[in-house]
């Protein structure tokens, strides 16, 4: 990857999400790890963790249901899918269940206004969602 | 994967390739994939431009910034490597276009970085794509090396003696990084706040090399338009507004889908033609035009064509296409709300009246909303989002603001109907996920002393 940028620097964003992806997080190693890679300071790299939405520094459930409230989706019944899945998992918004299977989160617009409402499970969409549907995707998820 | 829909009125330019398997390199070169190149290799950088400026192509990004005008104020001359940066960022509340190009045709998109990179003689191409894309992510990177594979990328290229090499890169969410100057930090590994202007991209961009930065449907467009003449694509649209669009139809409709309509369709026929209506029987309220920076157009002001020039005269924009219809079933003081939520979410922070304003905002419309708002809120909303306007760095700011100043001035009476703690007309469940402050009398009780 580095081969394909005349700085270093470049490969940070995308590099922390790939490792974030293989370790569910940005552990205070990785952190490290990444700056000596890039070349550059924990702090510095703590500094572009923090400003993006997807990447975080604790872990999380090992699916993140992300449902998406924004303007499209709440026209067509987004608030009551997150409010199903919220009473149906048991935890609120960025709440991880006891077994560490799920997490949930509101997420702002993840482009799939067409075919509201949506949430994304990990990087997968599910769209046109209503409460069954819903259901079949966290038994889905379960079941894996 | 995202369902794909047609209507008899649509002009397939962009989408043409649409559900036909078109990400795999063998079928993409049998529906005239990597004509436009090889056409593009024979012509002069100008001639290029020049047919980019026949066409009338706007950027689809959202500003309809002329695209052809935009390649032509890259320096013929420069020290520094220039870039070409596709901009597939796509966040824009209400827009999902970028995202059908890249899952049915992502070498076109390939193929319109090349060209642009051809046009002021650039060597290196880089796609941004969100980073919520990563299935997307997927399929260009596969698409990028079977273009390398076959010779059309790299060293060379069809054997022209041009060199061109081509990157697919992952954004990590954030809307922000879909601001042009931003999106440069970004993929500079840094925050993506955005940069002080000028110098401009076209002058100093990436790496501080001139940088042609253009959204995924501008230069999905491109070959398009290489291969069937800049006359023929400006034929398409109106005047000063060449070509089709994707119209992202979504929100209270029955049929909600990407449509590829020429530009200039009329907006009423869209709601209730293309899109089958607003849904359940109800009424049409309001129409937000192109994504969820643009003001809102009230339900009588929806018999236009809808076009750069006259969304301009509406005093709203076209936007990135993304159409989203409001039902009468809807408060607009929540739909107000939910705007600025994302917005004061999105705030990169950078600048004050950015990331105090929209803070302000979102705090005073929840209050507002629960029904603890006084009458002289609804003046400063108002007042607030009038002094964001033109006071940032970035569009970010205007983009939160413009769409509060429309919703309160036509929509007035909606905020009235929320004053004296009565509670919101429109809600009929009680789902609240938003911090909202209890009830309380306003005449006695200083909400936020209350809540701490």
């Amino acid at each position: 990857m580095f081969t394909h940028y005349p700085i270093k620097r470049s490969v940070l964003v995308p590099m922390l999400l790939y490792v974030q992806d293989e370790l569910g997080y940005l552990s205070d190693e990785a952190i490290a790890e990444i700056a000596r890679r890039v070349d550059t300071t924990e702090l510095e790299v703590r500094n572009v963790i923090s400003y993006y939405s997807m990447l975080r520094t604790r872990p999380i459930g090992k699916y993140n249901l992300q449902v998406c409230t924004n303007i499209s989706c709440m026209l067509r019944g987004a608030e009551e899918v997150f409010d199903h899945c919220r009473k149906k998992l048991g935890i609120g918004h960025k709440g991880t269940t006891a077994d560490g299977q799920f997490s949930l989160e509101e997420v702002e617009c993840i482009g799939a206004c067409s075919w509201a409402p949506a949430m994304q499970v990990n990087y997968e969409f599910h769209e046109q969602l209503t409460d069954e549907k819903v259901d079949q995707v966290i038994e889905k998820y379960r079941n894996l | 994967m995202a369902v794909l829909v047609n209507h008899p009125d649509e002009v397939r330019v962009v989408s043409r390739r649409f559900g036909q398997g078109a990400a795999n390199i063998h079928r993409y070169l049998e529906l005239d994939g990597y004509k436009a190149v090889q056409k593009a290799l024979a012509m002069q950088p100008d001639d290029i431009i020049n047919e980019m400026k026949a066409s009338n192509l706007r950027g689809r990004g959202g500003a309809g910034f002329p695209t052809g005008m935009k390649w032509s104020f890259v320096p013929k001359q420069s020290p520094k490597p220039k870039y070409i940066l596709c901009n597939g960022d796509e966040s824009e509340p209400g827009t999902c276009k970028d995202r059908l190009i890249l899952e049915h045709d992502p070498h076109s998109v390939i193929e319109g970085v090349i060209i642009a990179g051809l046009s002021v003689q650039s060597h290196h191409g880089y796609i941004y794509i969100r980073g919520e894309y990563r299935y997307l992510l997927d399929i260009m990177e596969k698409a990028i090396q079977d273009a390398y594979a076959r010779g059309f990328l790299g060293k060379n290229i069809f054997g022209s003696g041009y060199d061109f090499d081509c990157f697919s890169h992952s954004g990590a969410g954030a809307y922000e990084v879909g601001e042009e100057s931003a999106l440069m930090e970004s993929l500079e590994g840094k925050r993506g706040i955005p940069r002080i202007r000028p110098p401009f991209p076209a002058v100093v961009g990436l790496y501080g090399g001139p940088t042609i930065i253009n959204n995924v449907e501008t230069l999905a467009n491109v070959p398009h338009i290489m291969l069937g003449g800049g006359e023929w694509y400006a034929g398409l649209g109106t005047p000063k507004n060449g070509g089709t669009r994707l119209f992202c139809m979504s929100g209270s409709v029955n049929k909600p889908g990407v449509y590829e309509l020429p530009l200039g369709y009329n907006l009423r026929k869209m709601i209730d033609d293309v899109a089958g209506g607003v849904w359940k029987g109800r009424k049409l309220k309001a129409v937000v035009p192109g994504g969820s920076s643009t003001p809102v157009l009230k339900a009588d002001e929806v018999d236009i064509t809808m076009d750069f020039d006259t969304l301009m005269k509406m005093g709203s924009f076209l936007g990135s296409g993304g159409v989203v219809v409001v039902d009468d079933q809807t408060c607009m003081v929540k739909f107000a709300l939910r705007v600025m939520k994302f917005y004061q979410h999105e705030s990169c922070g950078w600048c004050i009246p950015c990331r105090e304003g929209t803070d302000w905002l979102k705090k005073t419309l929840i209050r507002f909303h629960a029904g603890g708002g006084v009458k002289r809120d609804i003046d400063n909303i108002q007042y607030l989002s009038e002094n964001m306007l033109g006071r940032t760095f970035c569009p970010l700011g205007d983009a939160a603001a413009m769409p509060t100043i429309s919703i309160v001035k036509k929509f007035r009476e909606e905020f009235e109907a929320h004053l004296e703690g009565r509670p919101c007309p429109f809600e009929t469940s009680t789902v609240e996920q938003l911090p909202v402050l209890t009830a309380f009398d306003h005449r006695s009780a200083d909400p936020w002393r209350r809540a701490h």
